[in-house]
């Protein structure tokens, strides 16, 4: 596969930076990060206007579950470096063990949020309570489908490595994925902070 | 042409462009009626004009549309198409259909259309754009059936590149779309919120895909660029559609009775719309500028270029324009929505339309290109419809500024007619360029009939 849009650059001399994965998946990621900016700005635009009921409603979030998801997305995006790690070591043995480990925090995190919203939904808190718990819905919502999405991303690799697709020569695809999953933790670590924790 | 049955795009195309001219001729009508109220009434009303001047638009669009997926198919599959046969059969089908209803909206009172058809067996009708009687809309599902029947069958037995994938998405996400046509609820919320689904997410979705394929395809073939390196674009600019045109759906839920996090949702996601759009252009100009070989056909090249400026132009920044919800409460409904309407739809499907007419039609009359004489005729008509679109855009978004500010905006507020005669000197600037734009369109015609044609290349 050709790593750029353009075919001047196909492979670039040794000592020259090398940009991992896919171009496309870059300009994919901050497509991504580029809606997400435009939400937390309007976030912080609303919040502006009503610094009142936004502070009060924030007390009423699980903040300790807000940090266990910082953990287990910290984590999943380590045991995932691991992985690209062992790729450029040649290492093939345990790339698949590191990306399912990863794919293990997810699963995690996803569980935690499930429990958070059961609570919030149980309490008849909806998208129309108000535009605090909007935009902690929403947010929370697009984000939590951004992890599906790089959960099934991971499984795709960990299927691909469980073949020894990867290796010092070929870790495309493990870069690729790897750089989406830290997509998805970096934008979980600007997003507890703005709703959860900050006042 | 490498492969015969692409032939059956030919009748296709020559429909469209005939078509085409019915819709310019009802849109001079609908600009004359706009300055001179009572112009043919009571023989042609205004809003049979309306109706007549949309479904054109979307009917010859459609017959582009599929005369461009079936030259383009075989060609992407690398094999004869399923059945030429069919193709033929669903043409004249579509063309009597089509026709038909034209002649009944022309001639016969809507409601007595409506009786006539039965639409008292299930109610589709009334509703703008989605006005056609039951038996056109089953026809048009059963065209559309057995043209994806088709070409789905030629990909299934040939070649699957990326690019004939992503115009299946686009076509079978037409039809998908269309269905909603047929659900019409009594409560005016649920029916509003479910007709963008067809609306909204044709223009804004499926049809963009389409947009994408058929510059693809014309690029690679003009250009000599890698596939793959388009192949890559093209799976950036469906991306990017997707993320943003999906749930942008929700900058049409602001006023229409849904939930209030749709101003949010639809003004954000929205926002992001024209990005798509303008990598579309950025991909086109990047692709023509890495061009390794020069195509004899340069104004198919042109109309590629034109279609990645103007859709980015038309849809993305005159979209923008009215796209958040504050600014969308002052200007809903107003000309501005018509000024991107017309540079919308003309910059991203006409223009991709004519792009593939441009490069197939020399093709299947025996030639790599038109001769030098036809190009030029028909680049001229290029510079005459886009700049004629553009002050027509123009015009109307001065004339939508001035109706805001009239009729909503102001400490002393007019009504709506008091209002439009006071912006009607821009209505009649916007019907001389109209017919500008149809001098255009008559040059591009005549282009066709000029010249002797450049033998293979």
């Amino acid at each position: 596969m050709i790593p750029a849009m353009t075919e001047a650059t196909t492979s670039p001399a040794p000592n020259q930076p090398r940009l991992p994965g896919d171009l496309a998946i870059w300009i994919f990621i901050l497509a991504e990060m580029l809606v997400f900016a435009v939400f937390f700005t309007a976030y912080a635009f609303a919040r502006a206007k009503d610094p009142a009921l936004f502070n009060e409603c924030q007390m009423t979030l699980d903040r300790n579950a807000g940090a266990i998801n910082t953990l287990l997305l910290v984590t999943g995006s380590w045991f995932v470096v691991l992985a690209v790690q062992a790729a450029h070591r040649d290492d093939k043995a345990v790339i698949a063990r590191h990306v399912a480990l990863g794919m293990l925090c997810g699963a995690g995190f996803l569980g935690v949020k499930v429990v958070e919203y059961a609570a919030k939904f149980g309490a008849g808190i909806s998208l129309s309570t108000n535009t605090f718990y909007m935009f902690y819905i929403s947010l929370t919502f697009f984000h939590f489908m951004h992890v599906i999405l790089g959960m099934v991303i991971l499984s795709v690799i960990w299927n691909q490595a469980r073949k020894g697709a990867y290796g010092r020569e070929n870790c495309h695809g493990l870069e690729s994925g790897a750089a989406y999953w830290h997509m998805v933790d970096l934008l979980w670590i600007i997003l507890f902070p703005l709703v959860y924790v900050m006042r | 042409m490498q492969f015969k049955s692409q032939a059956v795009a030919k009748p296709y195309f020559i429909a469209a462009i005939g078509l085409f001219v019915g819709q310019i001729l009802f849109g001079l009508i609908l600009g004359a009626q706009y300055v001179l109220g009572d112009f043919l009434f009571p023989e042609i009303p205004f809003n049979v004009a309306r109706m007549v001047h949309t479904n054109l638009l979307i009917v010859w669009l459609l017959f582009g549309f599929m005369g461009g997926a079936y030259y383009m198919i075989p060609e992407e599959a690398e094999t004869e198409l399923a059945s030429p046969k069919l193709a033929l059969a669903m043409f004249w089908i579509f063309l009597v259909a089509g026709a038909l209803t034209i002649v009944g909206y022309l001639t016969v009172p809507y409601a007595t259309l409506a009786e006539l058809t039965g639409n008292n067996i299930i109610e589709t009708m009334g509703r703008e754009f989605l006005e056609q009687p039951l038996p056109t809309k089953l026809g048009i599902v059963v065209v559309a059936l057995a043209f994806l029947f088709n070409i789905t069958l030629t990909v299934l037995k040939g070649k699957k590149t990326a690019i004939a994938i992503v115009l299946l998405i686009g076509l079978w996400g037409l039809a998908v779309f269309f269905l909603f046509a047929f659900y019409n609820p009594v409560n005016i919320v649920i029916d509003k919120f479910f007709w963008w689904w067809t609306v909204h997410l044709w223009v804004e979705g499926v049809w963009e895909l389409i947009l994408g394929s058929f510059l693809a395809f014309v690029l690679i073939k003009t250009t000599g660029v890698d596939r793959e390196v388009i192949e890559k674009w093209l799976y950036v600019i469906v991306t990017l559609t997707l993320i943003t045109g999906i749930i942008g759906t929700g900058h049409h839920y602001y006023w229409i009775g849904t939930p209030e996090y749709w101003q949010w949702w639809g003004s954000i996601f929205s926002a992001l719309e024209p990005i798509p759009f303008f990598a579309m252009t950025v991909f086109a100009f990047t692709m023509v500028n890495r061009r390794r070989r020069e195509h004899p056909n340069k104004v198919a090249v042109l109309w590629a270029l034109g279609t990645g400026v103007m859709a980015f132009l038309g849809a993305g920044v005159w979209g923008f324009l009215h796209t958040l919800s504050p600014v969308n409460f002052y200007t809903h409904g107003t000309q501005i929505t018509a000024a991107h309407g017309h540079m919308a739809f003309y910059g991203a499907y006409v223009m991709v339309v004519l792009m593939m007419i441009s490069y197939a039609m020399p093709i299947m009359r025996g030639r790599a290109a038109n001769d030098q004489k036809s190009q030029v005729l028909e680049m001229w008509s290029f510079w005459l419809m886009t700049v004629a679109i553009v002050f027509i855009t123009l015009f109307l978004t001065a004339a939508g500024i001035l109706q805001v500010w009239l009729q909503r905006a102001s400490d002393t507020p007019i009504p709506f007619m008091a209002a439009q005669e006071k912006i009607a000197l821009f209505y009649w600037m916007r019907e001389w360029t109209g017919v500008i734009f149809l001098v255009g369109l008559l040059l591009y015609i005549i282009s066709f009939f000029v010249g002797k044609g450049e033998k293979a290349a």
